[in-house]
């Protein structure tokens, strides 16, 4: 391990750490909106780890996060509470793995399309099922609090920045950059690229299924409608761009003002939400190629060679 | 003579109604420089797409040291020896250059990984010679030296058969000579190469024989001076016997 390693171990422990004292001081509002984005942080962080090196714009997470509060809504009573987020794991990883198998050899915007569908697909199929066996939404009450959510979020992120960490250092991850990079390179480099998308995939689509499992009693009423809003999908590949898939601290650069403008807007013009969705993909599109992780490197660059 | 390392037997692709290559048979000698020459279209990128596995055959044999791979996914055939440029250079654009050549050994025929594929990666770029530019990022080299990268690559997996799709094209006269002398030195090392070629210097100095191919079929076989001077071949290059 060396010298920059170390140092970025620790800033990232003691950021978490931190990051895990919040609500030994607010259990409020704050802890609310601390919530979202620890949620929306695992959610982009574990996104990015697929489609930031393979460059496959994934809109399937609300596919996955739905599946996950069905898990615990379908189990809570039943189940004991550990148990429901590594059933939801497994599920996720399934689903991912079928998904992967019939649509990682689409590519670019086939690939897209097919992951929104998804989401549709397992949202129709669930209302279907509902609808014939007489059920509507169903009530998740449990014990848990908001607090308990959040610490369980906060060691879901831990989780994930150290799996995209040992994974940017490997083999693997090195693979999907040249799979991102140029596919046919790939191929006859000697990389299974398929196995590589579709690993990749199972894992970021377990953890979206783990974040729904545990965001379940959160909602305390779930239905289809909701758990599978396709808006999470836009939300979490849009915070992801924003900050910028180049590193892996970068999603949640872009997690942090996002998640506040989303509570400004949603709170003083509620109407407007979609509109800032489409302003941000804009502003995204011209004005920030890379997100905030492109920007800083580009400072970086300026700065670091004007100064030599 | 040496051992064969490649056995192509009656090889055939069709797309659709289309034959681009009909029953090519030739085999490749371990330590030689086979050269794959041909008019425009005659079938010499589909033959090395289905060697090097972008392509299935619609019929015949590939074997690699006495195992077939005709049909088999590209990785598969890469890890079992086969390695290969592009007709178009495809670089990773994102990727420096050190980088692109270790994507050639951390997966390929002999896996490198760590370390020692870094300083086999840059001991390669040094070969192929490139020394100088091993953090550059690859938006920054002339085109010889992204032909280089793309050689040292190919080579950094220790691959058995080393297909080179036309990687002279597009060089000027003094770029020629470099090139011509960077292959002739990879020859002198011993390798396995086979070449589709249309730079016929290159090919008089380079191969120990010729494959000539003509609208998808083999129409001579034979040492660069036998080959060059077959009534056929000159036909299959010039035309038929009215324009002459």
């Amino acid at each position: 391990m060396s010298k920059r390693d170390l140092r970025n171990l620790t800033l990232a422990s003691a950021a978490l750490g931190l990051a895990a004292l919040l609500p030994l001081y607010d259990t409020g509002y704050l802890l609310s909106i601390a919530t979202t984005m620890a949620m929306f942080t695992v959610l982009a962080t574990s996104w990015a780890l697929f489609s930031g090196p393979t460059h496959y714009i994934s809109l399937a997470t609300a596919a996955f996060f739905g599946l996950g509060t069905f898990v615990t809504g379908l189990g809570f009573q039943t189940l004991p509470m550990w148990m429901l987020p590594l059933i939801a794991a497994g599920l996720g990883a399934v689903l991912a793995a079928l998904v992967g198998l019939v649509t990682l050899r689409l590519s670019g915007v086939y690939f897209v399309i097919f992951t929104l569908g998804l989401a549709e697909l397992v949202r129709q199929l669930v209302t279907w099922v509902q609808n014939r066996t007489g059920q509507r939404g169903m009530y998740v009450l449990t014990s848990i609090t908001e607090r308990d959510i959040y610490w369980q979020l906060i060691a879901m992120a831990a989780l994930v920045f150290l799996v995209g960490w040992l994974i940017a250092r490997s083999r693997m991850g090195f693979a999907l950059r040249i799979i991102g990079n140029d596919e046919t390179v790939a191929k006859h480099s000697g990389i299974d690229t398929a196995m590589a998308k579709i690993l990749l995939f199972m894992i970021s689509g377990a953890v979206a299924a783990v974040v729904g499992a545990m965001m379940a009693p959160r909602y305390i009423y779930i239905e289809p409608s909701t758990a599978f809003a396709p808006i999470l999908s836009f939300q979490v590949v849009i915070m992801a761009l924003l900050g910028g898939t180049g590193r892996l601290w970068g999603p949640l650069a872009g997690v942090i003002p996002f998640t506040l403008l989303w509570e400004f807007i949603s709170r003083n013009a509620p109407n407007q939400t979609l509109l800032l969705l489409g302003l941000a993909f804009l502003l995204i599109v011209y004005v920030l190629p890379g997100g905030f992780v492109g920007l800083y490197e580009r400072l970086q660059h300026r700065f670091g060679s004007g100064g030599r | 003579m040496a051992r064969v390392v490649l056995e192509v037997r009656d090889v055939t692709k069709r797309f659709g109604g289309l034959v681009a290559v009909r029953e090519m048979v030739f085999d490749v000698h371990h330590n030689e420089v086979l050269g794959l020459i041909g008019p425009n279209g005659s079938g010499k990128s589909t033959m090395i797409n289905m060697i090097s596995g972008a392509f299935a055959p619609t019929a015949g044999a590939i074997r690699l040291n006495g195992q077939d791979i005709a049909g088999t996914s590209a990785h598969r055939i890469a890890r079992q020896g086969v390695a290969r440029t592009f007709q178009l250079v495809r670089l990773l654009p994102e990727l420096s250059v050190i980088e692109n050549v270790i994507a050639g050994a951390a997966f390929g025929h002999r896996k490198r990984w760590g370390r020692e594929a870094e300083s086999f990666a840059r001991q390669l770029l040094e070969r192929v010679g490139l020394g100088g530019q091993i953090t550059s990022a690859v938006s920054s080299l002339t085109y010889i030296n992204t032909k280089r990268v793309e050689l040292a690559r190919a080579l950094a997996g220790e691959p058995e058969v080393l297909l080179l799709d036309e990687w002279l094209a597009g060089l000027n006269p003094t770029e020629l000579q470099t090139g011509i002398e960077l292959i002739r030195s990879l020859r002198d090392e011993g390798r396995t190469i086979i070449l589709v070629e249309h730079v016929m210097d290159a090919i008089r100095s380079l191969c120990d024989r010729c494959v000539v191919m003509s609208s998808g079929a083999k129409i001579a076989e034979g040492t660069p001076s036998d080959v060059l001077t077959d009534p056929e071949v000159i036909r299959a290059y010039l035309g038929a016997d009215e324009d002459a």
